[in-house]
């Protein structure tokens, strides 16, 4: 910490110099230490006769995947398996943090309820799953998903046309049709006019002083939108519905129990952190606020939407990312389960190949990668939502 | 008479102030004072009162809490089977440790904890406390490798269930402490050089998931080590996260750093002492004082995150369930025993929250403003 002196000296005396010996000596000893190990695993390459090199991700990969978005075959490539495996991991991370979000964002308000019983409830909510690890969840689940539900022939039918068996969930989903564009560009096109009423409720707001309801009439934008554009594509509505036979359930779309189970548990261990980060940065906004703006005769609603809301949000965003990056991460221990997300198809591709270093490195860069993208996003919004102080 | 009574009118008597202590009171405030609290409480009334009942159902009054199989068998599903917990809870606890040695691991097991909760314990926060968990560390290895005063050895492919579970992550908090420290020193540093290192290790430990840093440990690390030299897995795995939770507990530590006002080191600085003077005297004693509650917490994550050395093979108490409940007369109760195990990490992790929310209501109390 001592600040180090202007001039530099060849001399043990001068700080400048001091210091620029220990960071060569730590750079070195990195870089040795690296070497090393690099040497090392060379060596024991050639010894082994371990072939080495990206070259194995151009093969066919020779395994099948149980699932995913995109179809693929065993006689594809390692390098679109990797793919596959990262699709999945994104598909389950972000149904997860959507879940989580809404879920975590109700409990934590749940938690500083008036009425008793909420309260102990959601905070019993909270501590169970948050003390228990996150794998043994996922086995309890996984086990609870593939025993105790019936077979797929006395399937569990919670709703019309949605069945709930050991099989997985399957549920009715729209036939493809070139309407959905439509009503997706209705929507988008509805999109661009809440914004713009947005802005123009803002500059309203600034000249008069009057604020005009913004989330009612966007939310109406929105749908308007998307309601034209799917009557403009001729209105499609013919729906692939799961149909009981005799022995199984057949049509509509489907999730298996795997992903059921990485998607509850991770939900459920996620969103008891959020809530407890929702309750801080709700309590963390001054009993001062809530006065003064009841004293300037804000309603209930402006007094959320203009002076808790802005407050509480810059508290909770960024520990609340780094939850969604936990969750993406955590995502990881689908493996366990056999869920075919990323680390599940490098082992597969591991045991296969023997590639070792290839296959944990990839892993490492999706991730790392993942991580660096969100983290540069959030410093952005940091510093965007900062409080400009003098 | 009259004159009086138009003179004085005679103020009617003020209701009886509504009591706002007792059982009544209370109800009606939490779960009664207006509409929606009441249709609230209605709601969770009902909800409890649909789930409630089989849940008893299943966990108590059907329930076998024997260890009798085929009793277990004849339920299917109706009621759970305690019985599990009876008939396994030395393989889940112990795992694979040879089964007339177990007292071993026991008494190991019961020393570190009764050791964690005294470190807990302000008044031994002191320097011989230091002495204290170098002899206990040293008891534990004994006790559990045995070889010496007549104990025969185990090797540590044999170790498991909860002595593993609570070496891991104690072992893993203990080493990775000084070497978050230095990190954290690090990336406040001047220099660019020590700077760069520590921000690099921080970030690329932080940006990957734990799974993957043990399966390097466990299948990459073999190939780094000179040729005939072989470390054993469970070193290379408690290093591995030991590493990892360096890099979490280098932020934390960082935050206290942080936090620590500037005047601090520069009326250090205008006392004359050095760098390590002034970070050993003044620096550190402040700063990790603020962070013991966010320390506790990255420790309890460590707790449960142990449980993913299950998935390298190593069987901890997540692992050893696993093991325990392979056989095909008992794989049907997995549930009883999986809820036993949570059981187990939930007392533990609780406990340590709690005291976690405790000391930081107790500690800088004396620099604390609000």
């Amino acid at each position: 910490m001592a600040a180090p002196s202007k001039h530099f000296r060849w001399s043990w005396r001068s700080a400048s110099f001091r210091s620029l010996v220990y960071q060569i000596v730590a750079v070195l000893l990195v870089v040795a230490a690296g070497w090393y190990l690099v040497h090392n695993t060379l060596q024991n390459m050639r010894v082994r006769g371990i072939q080495s090199g990206f070259d194995f991700l151009l093969q066919p990969a020779g395994f099948a995947i149980s699932e995913s978005l995109f179809e693929f075959d065993s006689a594809e490539t390692y390098a679109r398996a990797f793919l596959i495996g990262l699709s999945n991991t994104l598909r389950v991370a972000i149904v997860g943090i959507v879940l989580a979000t809404i879920l975590g964002a109700l409990v934590g308000i749940g938690r500083l309820s008036k009425n008793f019983l909420l309260r102990s409830l959601c905070g019993v909510y909270v501590e169970t799953f948050r003390n228990v690890p996150l794998l043994l969840q996922l086995f309890i689940w996984y086990f609870v998903l593939t025993e105790f539900l019936p077979p797929i022939d006395e399937a569990l039918q919670p709703l019309p046309h949605v069945f709930f068996s050991k099989n997985g969930l399957q549920y009715p989903i729209p036939f493809w049709a070139m309407g959905h564009v439509w009503l997706a560009l209705g929507a988008l096109v509805g999109c661009v006019g809440a914004w713009g009423w947005a802005r123009f409720a803002r500059r309203r707001f600034e000249a008069t002083g009057r604020a005009l309801p913004v989330f009612v009439p966007g939310l109406a934008f929105l749908v308007v939108g998307g309601v034209l554009g799917w009557l403009a594509g001729g209105a499609p509505s013919a729906l692939d519905l799961p149909e009981r036979t005799e022995i199984t359930v057949v049509g509509g779309g489907a999730v298996t129990p795997e992903f059921l189970t990485v998607l509850i548990g991770l939900t459920l261990y996620t969103a008891s952190y959020i809530a407890e980060i929702v309750r801080g940065g709700i309590q963390a906004v001054a009993f001062g606020q809530h006065e003064a703006a009841a004293a300037l005769g804000l309603s209930r609603t402006q007094e959320v939407r203009l002076v808790l809301l802005p407050q509480a949000l810059r508290v909770i965003i960024p520990p609340i990312t780094s939850q969604y990056l936990n969750l993406t991460k955590n995502s990881s221990l689908a493996v366990a389960v056999g869920y075919p997300e990323l680390v599940s198809i490098s082992t597969t591709t591991l045991n296969q190949t023997g590639r070792a270093i290839e296959a944990i490195s990839l892993v490492m860069l999706c991730y790392l990668t993942l991580s660096l993208l969100t983290a540069a996003i959030m410093n952005w919004y940091n510093r965007r939502s900062a409080i400009r102080e003098r | 008479m009259s004159a009086v009574g138009e003179v004085f009118q005679l103020i009617p008597p003020r209701a009886p102030p509504v009591a706002t202590e007792g059982v009544l009171p209370w109800l009606r405030r939490n779960l009664f004072s207006d509409l929606w609290n009441t249709l609230g409480t209605l709601l969770v009334l009902a909800l409890l009162a649909t789930y409630l009942p089989p849940l008893f159902e299943w966990a108590a009054w059907n329930a076998v809490a024997r260890p009798d199989n085929a009793a277990c068998r004849a339920l299917e599903h109706t009621g759970a089977c305690w019985g599990v917990v009876g008939e396994k809870y030395r393989l889940i606890l112990f795992g694979r440790y040879p089964y007339a040695e177990q007292w071993r691991p026991l008494v190991a097991t019961a020393l570190m904890i009764a050791l964690l909760a005294a470190s807990c314990y302000r008044p031994f926060w002191k320097r011989w406390l230091i002495a204290l968990w170098i002899v206990v560390l040293a008891v534990f290895f004994v006790l559990m490798f045995g070889g010496a005063f007549g104990l025969t050895f185990v090797e540590t492919a044999r170790w498991g269930g909860l002595p593993l579970t609570i070496m891991l992550s104690t072992l893993g908090l203990v080493t990775a402490f000084p070497l978050s420290v230095l990190v954290a020193l690090g990336r406040r540093s001047r220099m660019p050089g020590i700077r760069t290192l520590c921000v690099l290790y921080v970030e690329l430990i932080r940006g990957v998931p734990l799974i993957s840093v043990l399966f390097m440990a466990s299948f990459m690390f073999p190939l780094f080590m000179p040729a005939g030299m072989t470390i054993d897995v469970l070193l290379r795995v408690q290093v591995g996260i030991s590493l990892f939770s360096a890099a979490y507990l280098a932020e934390v530590v960082r935050g206290g750093l942080q936090a620590l006002p500037r005047g601090q080191v520069e009326a250090a600085q205008s006392l004359g002492l050095s760098y390590w003077q002034t970070t050993r005297k003044v620096v550190l004693p402040q700063a990790l004082r603020l962070v013991v509650p966010a320390i506790m917490n990255t420790f309890i994550g460590t707790f449960k995150d142990t449980s993913l050395v299950t998935i390298v093979s190593l069987y901890d108490l997540t692992g050893a369930l696993q093991l325990a409940l392979g056989d095909s007369d008992w794989r049907k109760f997995f549930l009883e025993g999986q809820l036993f195990v949570a059981a187990i990490y939930f007392v533990c992790c609780f406990a340590m929250s709690r005291y976690s929310r405790w000391i930081e209501r107790h500690l800088n109390t004396g620099t604390r403003r609000n």
